[in-house]
């Protein structure tokens, strides 16, 4: 097959590349400038668009002896990326950029233009199992990727080659020292490529400014203290309220109300959810028959639990949890799996969660 | 594969890489007294007299530096720093903005740091700079430190007429700098009867080794070093000499020059036979720079081996790389550290729009190219923009 390997400059992309090579397709790496601030170089924590990232894709291409070329996608990635997540924030939501970038970007914008110029596909290094059009589980459950993958429809998962879900990041390290790769004992990527620094809330404070408003507590429907943001907040968040209530008990968020910028908490009790709603969903696959029992995942690192699938208002999914969960923010994805211990679990879909209940 | 980035970089003449090697395998540093020493300055001054003869310069205005950019930094920061050490008042440099980088970077940073100011000259669409504009721009000359104008466009082959413009900045007593890197054995240049105070070149572009420049100096010309140190060549650019470097640089200059006007009427040919041939599979291609026809004082107007063309609708990088993929190398124009390709400078300065300048490809010939290397790219032209124009510019 003719493969673009997109190469982020982090080790997991370059094994993949290198065993795309090693298993006969002929592949050229892509290096996707994603900043609009090209001379970005970071020490400490990195993210995907420094040119210090780029250097290094562009040596593993070498060593691999393929072609590499950059690609410039900061407009779209801002557009896309960027600028959804500050909105999301601005609205209350809690979103994924990860999720939002292999649905926009890297499976959409990227495959999109691989397949004209004449690819077969794009090769990336997650950490996912793909086979037959079978989305699921990495082996790594710690560097399980599948859930920012699970947006992907059918379509665009036939254009996508992920060489390393049936290792461990233990392996992959390995395998690029065995190759010489000097991308071998490269720290992690951070979570979030556009904020290198790690900083969230100020980064969105930068974006959106002063925005104060109160914080209720819920027990109480007292306002108990002042924030500077609702963007800071996320549903489920316990540390950092910056509050103090009568009694010592914790206190979780449990909603944000962007128009009046209120955040609500209250105590662990009153932060359970047995109830998601979704916006319409997508699958990776066949559209499943509803009602269906599968197992949800509602935040990036979070565990899958039981529920029941039926359909709910406006084309979208009504989930049933088994078991009360904490911290289901609206704007993150609700995944569904089907369990699956000897292939892994298979992922089915995702809605966005709008509400829960 | 089919090499057709010569304004990038040539290949190593024989003649060249055997005599550097005879050269590498000796001892001695020209600046010591003893024989090894006086052998070695032996071949570079030989060396620095043969380049003046080829170049029409005084072999004491031969100053040997690590390469074109180098010798644009010192051109550039060296007149600008010596003209306002004698008169405060000269800190304008009047330049144009169809300048290689190494020239344009120098002067924004002279700019940023040591208070120059900027005087960009307007150019005309070939990507020429006119007398008439040069004489405007400058006015009584009073505040003016250094022009700079180079004499072949790097990107889109426009030669001007460094000649006449060295005789207007001399109206008005302004020294004039020309960056010849792509000039030099391809197009007729006479330093002493050219009138330029400074003139660049390099070996690489012209069958010499990398890392090896030169800046023809006129000796009445002040020049502010940037390196400091041994005091070699002038007291204008210390470092021992690189005699294997400079032997090599000077045979390669004195061939170019010597085989410069078969070469040149051979590679225009080879040029307007890709161009035809590309016009013909791709009827709206557009040609960037002068035509290919066209004359400036007498001369060729245009590069002999440079075609710049446009392809709406296909990204460059797309281009390049499916021309890569079938073996055909050329290239797009500039990039930055980071590999992310910007629209070409010289291409807005000439007033292209974002997308022209975004869709170009440049192929320069060069001493080795021959008809199949145009053939090659006759071959897989029309497939290629087809396939790029199906991707896209990338956007939406």
């Amino acid at each position: 097959m003719r493969l673009l390997a997109a190469m982020s400059g982090g080790v997991d992309s370059a094994v993949a590349a290198a065993l795309a090579v090693e298993a006969g397709h002929d592949v050229t790496g892509v290096h996707l400038a994603l900043s609009p601030d090209r001379q970005v170089l970071r020490s400490g924590a990195r993210g995907c668009c420094s040119v210090e990232d780029a250097h290094d894709a562009r040596r593993v291409a070498d060593e691999l002896g393929i072609p590499f070329y950059v690609w410039d996608l900061a407009e779209r990635f801002t557009e896309d990326v960027v600028d959804d997540f500050v909105a999301e924030y601005a609205a209350g939501r809690t979103p994924n950029p990860c999720l939002r970038c292999n649905e926009k970007i890297k499976f959409a914008a990227v495959l999109d233009r691989a397949l004209a110029l004449g690819f077969d596909a794009v090769v990336t290094g997650h950490h996912a199992r793909l086979a037959d059009g079978a989305l699921r589980r990495s082996v790594d459950a710690a560097k399980d990727q599948s859930y920012v993958l699970a947006v992907l429809t059918a379509d665009q998962l036939a254009g996508a080659v992920f060489p390393l879900g049936s290792m461990t990041k233990e392996t992959v390290r390995a395998l690029a020292a065995e190759r010489g790769l000097a991308v071998a004992t490269k720290a992690d990527s951070h979570d979030i490529c556009f904020i290198p620094d790690g900083d969230t809330r100020g980064f969105l404070a930068r974006r959106l400014g002063a925005q104060p408003g109160p914080v209720v507590d819920a027990a109480t429907g007292a306002t108990v203290g002042e924030h500077s943001g609702a963007y800071g907040f996320t549903v489920g968040q316990r540390r950092g309220l910056g509050v103090a209530v009568g009694d010592s008990r914790p206190r979780y968020v449990l909603g944000i109300e962007p128009v009046s910028r209120t955040v609500t908490i209250g105590p662990a009790e009153l932060a359970g959810v047995g109830e998601v709603r979704t916006a319409p969903p997508t699958w990776t696959g066949p559209v499943p028959e509803l009602p269906l029992t599968a197992r949800v995942q509602l935040r990036a690192h979070g565990t899958a639990v039981p529920c029941e699938v039926t359909a709910g208002d406006g084309g979208g999914l009504r989930l049933v949890l088994g078991t009360e969960q904490r911290g289901v923010a609206p704007g993150q994805s609700a995944v569904l799996y089907a369990p699956d211990a000897e292939r892994g679990d298979l992922v089915l879909g995702q809605g966005t969660v709008l509400g829960t209940a | 594969m089919t090499y057709l980035d010569h304004a990038a970089t040539t290949p190593v003449l024989p003649e060249v890489l055997a005599a550097m090697t005879e050269q590498l395998g000796r001892v001695g540093n020209p600046s010591s007294l003893h024989a090894s020493g006086r052998a070695a300055r032996r071949v570079a001054e030989q060396s620095r007299e043969r380049l003046a003869e080829a170049l029409g310069a005084r072999p004491s205005e031969v100053l040997f530096t690590g390469g074109g950019t180098e010798s644009d930094n010192l051109a550039v920061k060296g007149l600008f720093w010596a003209r306002r050490d004698a008169d405060s008042r000269r800190r304008r440099i009047v330049v144009s903005p169809a300048e290689h980088h190494a020239v344009i970077d120098s002067v924004e940073w002279l700019a940023k740091h040591d208070g120059a100011d900027i005087t960009w000259l307007p150019v005309e669409p070939t990507g020429r700079i006119t007398p008439d504009a040069l004489r405007a721009a400058l006015g009584d000359g009073s505040d003016v430190a250094l022009v700079s104008v180079m004499w072949a466009n790097n990107e889109i082959g426009t030669v001007s007429d460094l000649p006449a413009l060295a005789a207007v900045a001399h109206e008005v007593g302004v020294p004039l700098h020309t960056d010849a890197v792509q000039a030099v054995g391809q197009v007729p240049v006479d330093f002493g009867a050219s009138g330029v105070d400074a003139l660049t070149m390099t070996g690489h572009k012209l069958g010499g080794p990398m890392g090896a420049g030169v800046l023809l100096l006129r000796r009445d010309a002040e020049c502010v070093p940037l390196l400091h140190g041994g005091g070699q060549e002038r007291d204008v650019r210390s470092g021992t000499l690189d005699v294997a470097a400079i032997v090599g640089l000077q045979v390669a200059a004195t061939t170019a020059v010597r085989t410069r006007v078969p070469r040149a009427a051979r590679l225009a040919a080879l040029r307007d036979r890709l161009v035809a041939g590309v016009m013909a599979q791709v009827p709206d291609v557009q040609l960037n720079g002068p035509p290919l026809d066209d004359v400036v004082a007498g001369g060729p107007g245009r590069l002999p081996g440079n075609a710049h063309l446009s392809f709406a609708g296909a990204e460059g990088d797309a281009l390049l790389m499916l021309l890569d993929a079938r073996g055909v190398e050329c290239s797009t124009g500039s990039a930055c550290s980071a590999g992310v390709a910007r629209p070409s400078h010289v291409l807005l300065a000439v007033g292209a729009d974002t997308d022209r300048a975004r869709s170009s490809l440049r192929f320069t010939l060069g001493s080795p190219s021959t008809d199949a290397d145009v053939d090659a790219v006759l071959d897989v032209i029309a497939p290629v923009v087809e396939r790029a124009r199906r991707a896209g510019l990338g956007r939406r």
